[in-house]
């Protein structure tokens, strides 16, 4: 019994001091200067909009059952014949998750704030290194009241996102391995629930399943509507985080699959049915 | 110029004088007006737990009595003692001392709003506003039944204290000056709770895209990263209220369906045509 309390203590410290290493890593990076956030949100866009360019004009998209998500059904497509000789198949489908997220609201203030500086960052400081003037400011009014297009990627995101659930599953249910769950089916699903989670917690999702409604209890099944918006508000309170989450899971998914066709690494079975 | 004069201030800073502390902590406060202004070096011994209005109050009593600043509750509830240290906005009464450890400490007035005198700015610009904003309109008497599933959103923007932090911060009012064409992060969490209750029947968003200026909002969160009471000013009242603008506005699909349909908007009318029993 002591054996046993002294582990939950002990578990219990560790996860006190991994909670505030987690808040001491997020106290550091508030105290940094304020240039750090819009400079490392632009480097690692530049940075993720080269590698899926690169991948999407050079590259293939499939090994064995994986398929990469920046490829998912054109994977195994020939480019149309109308299509110019610069389009690859992949580009066919990329439009909606790029079209999703740059009019996403939450990419939106980072890369105003990044790429823009329309502020670069919050404090007085900050703001007067704005370089936009009063007169040629337009906000969300000019060219950006396109942004509010987002709810139409968003429709057609559900299609990309059912996808790549189908592409998840396929990497555990194999035509010619069987059943079987590898490390690779692992980054496949969490990829999907990052993906997933990035893209139900929307908020025009938010908007289109409860928030545009003043009285749920007026209307028939406003009740479950009620219930649904609120848990969507709940996953939307993390979207930045899940924005970026996925981002890096759309990344680490697919130099996974690079890396297993050029037999850099083995893609480890972990469990395996028949085949 | 002390709004609440200096025998209060000079009470509150006996409040939080301490029998023997021994550190000092130096403060840059602006003094001067709009046209002619500077900061100027102040030192105070610390107390402990000693907020940064503790020490402006402190100045005030000992050093400078025509030191202005505005105070009320002390206690973060009023709202008053908006100001910004370091260059961020913030309520003097909830600012420690201490959180400034090992930098200076620099207290300046909003600057988004015309400065009156030292810590003081003039902020009645957003009582016109407010004055503009269609009130809270209702077909029923009072007291009115509601349902706590219909009404549980309402509670984060009433609890607002109109501390105007939220304004003072937003690029479009301080760096773009645009006063005449935009309203404000506050004034969109007004017209979120009015638009979003359920008894409510006035429409206002044609007012919040043009009057308000709700797109020139650029959604960059200022607003939510200072507001002293939580809330999630950008997420829950600004995103909201742009789509419902988009729902009227920039939605072809559902402009279409009202065309057909013959009714202006969609869904706050359908429920309230429910609720009517139409």
């Amino acid at each position: 019994m002591q054996a046993t309390f002294e582990k939950v203590r002990l578990g219990n410290r560790h996860l006190e001091e991994g909670v505030q290493a987690l808040s001491s890593v997020a106290a550091a990076w508030k105290k940094l200067p304020w240039w750090v956030e819009p400079f490392t949100v632009a480097g690692v866009l530049i940075a993720f909009g080269i590698y899926s360019t690169a991948v999407i004009v050079f590259a293939g998209g499939q090994y064995e059952q994986y398929i990469s998500p920046f490829f998912s059904f054109t994977a195994t497509m020939d480019t149309p014949a109308w299509a110019p000789a610069f389009i690859t198949a992949p580009m066919l489908l990329l439009w909606i998750p790029l079209g999703f997220r740059a009019t996403c609201y939450y990419y939106r203030k980072a890369y105003y704030r990044a790429f823009f500086w329309d502020p670069p960052a919050c404090q007085a400081s900050a703001q007067t290194k704005e370089p936009r003037s009063a007169e040629n400011y337009r906000g969300e009014r000019a060219l950006f009241v396109l942004n509010n297009v987002h709810r139409y990627f968003l429709y057609a995101s559900f299609f990309v996102i059912a996808f790549l659930w189908y592409e998840a599953f396929r990497t555990v249910f194999t035509y010619d391995a069987g059943v079987q769950i590898a490390v690779g089916s692992l980054l496949w699903f969490a990829n999907i629930i990052l993906v997933s989670a990035y893209t139900f917690s929307c908020h025009s999702f938010r908007h289109l399943i409860g928030g545009n409604m003043n009285c749920y209890s007026c209307v028939k099944g406003g009740g479950a509507r009620r219930k649904t918006y609120n848990f969507v508000s709940r996953l939307n309170a993390k979207h930045p985080q899940w924005a970026w989450y996925s981002l890096f899971s759309l990344l680490f998914t697919d130099i996974y699959l690079r890396l297993i066709a050029a037999g850099t690494i083995q893609d480890y079975v972990l469990i395996s049915f028949g085949g | 110029m002390t709004e609440n004069g200096n025998s209060a201030a000079r009470a509150g800073a006996a409040a939080v004088a301490d029998d023997g502390p021994k550190k000092t902590v130096k403060l840059n406060i602006f003094r001067g007006t709009e046209e002619d202004g500077k900061e100027v070096e102040y030192e105070v011994e610390l107390a402990e737990g000693m907020v940064v209005l503790d020490a402006v109050l402190k100045i005030q009593a000992e050093q400078e009595d025509d030191l202005a600043v505005r105070w009320n509750c002390k206690a973060a509830h009023c709202g008053s003692c908006s100001a910004e240290i370091n260059g961020k906005p913030k309520l003097l009464c909830k600012s420690r001392v201490e959180e400034y450890e090992g930098q200076e400490i620099h207290v300046q007035p909003l600057h988004a709003f015309p400065i009156i005198k030292d810590l003081v700015s003039d902020v009645s610009w957003n009582y016109e506003v407010s004055k503009g904003i269609k009130p809270f309109t209702s077909d029923e008497q009072a007291p009115f039944t509601m349902y706590e599933e219909d009404v549980e959103r309402l509670y984060e923007p009433k609890k607002c204290i109109e501390c105007f932090m939220c304004q003072d911060v937003c690029h479009v009012l301080r760096t773009h000056n645009k006063h005449e064409e935009f309203a404000g992060p506050r004034f969109f969490v007004r017209n979120q709770w009015l638009e979003m209750h359920p008894m409510d029947n006035q429409d206002r968003l044609e007012d919040v895209k043009e009057k308000d200026g709700v797109g020139l909002c650029n959604i960059t969160k200022c607003c939510t990263e200072v507001c002293p009471v939580g809330i999630k000013i950008t997420d829950n009242s600004i995103i909201p209220l742009k789509e419902r603008v988009a729902d009227e506005y920039y939605d072809p699909a559902k402009w279409l369906m009202r065309k057909i349909r013959g009714r202006k908007s969609m869904t706050n009318r359908e429920a309230e045509a429910a609720k009517n029993g139409n």
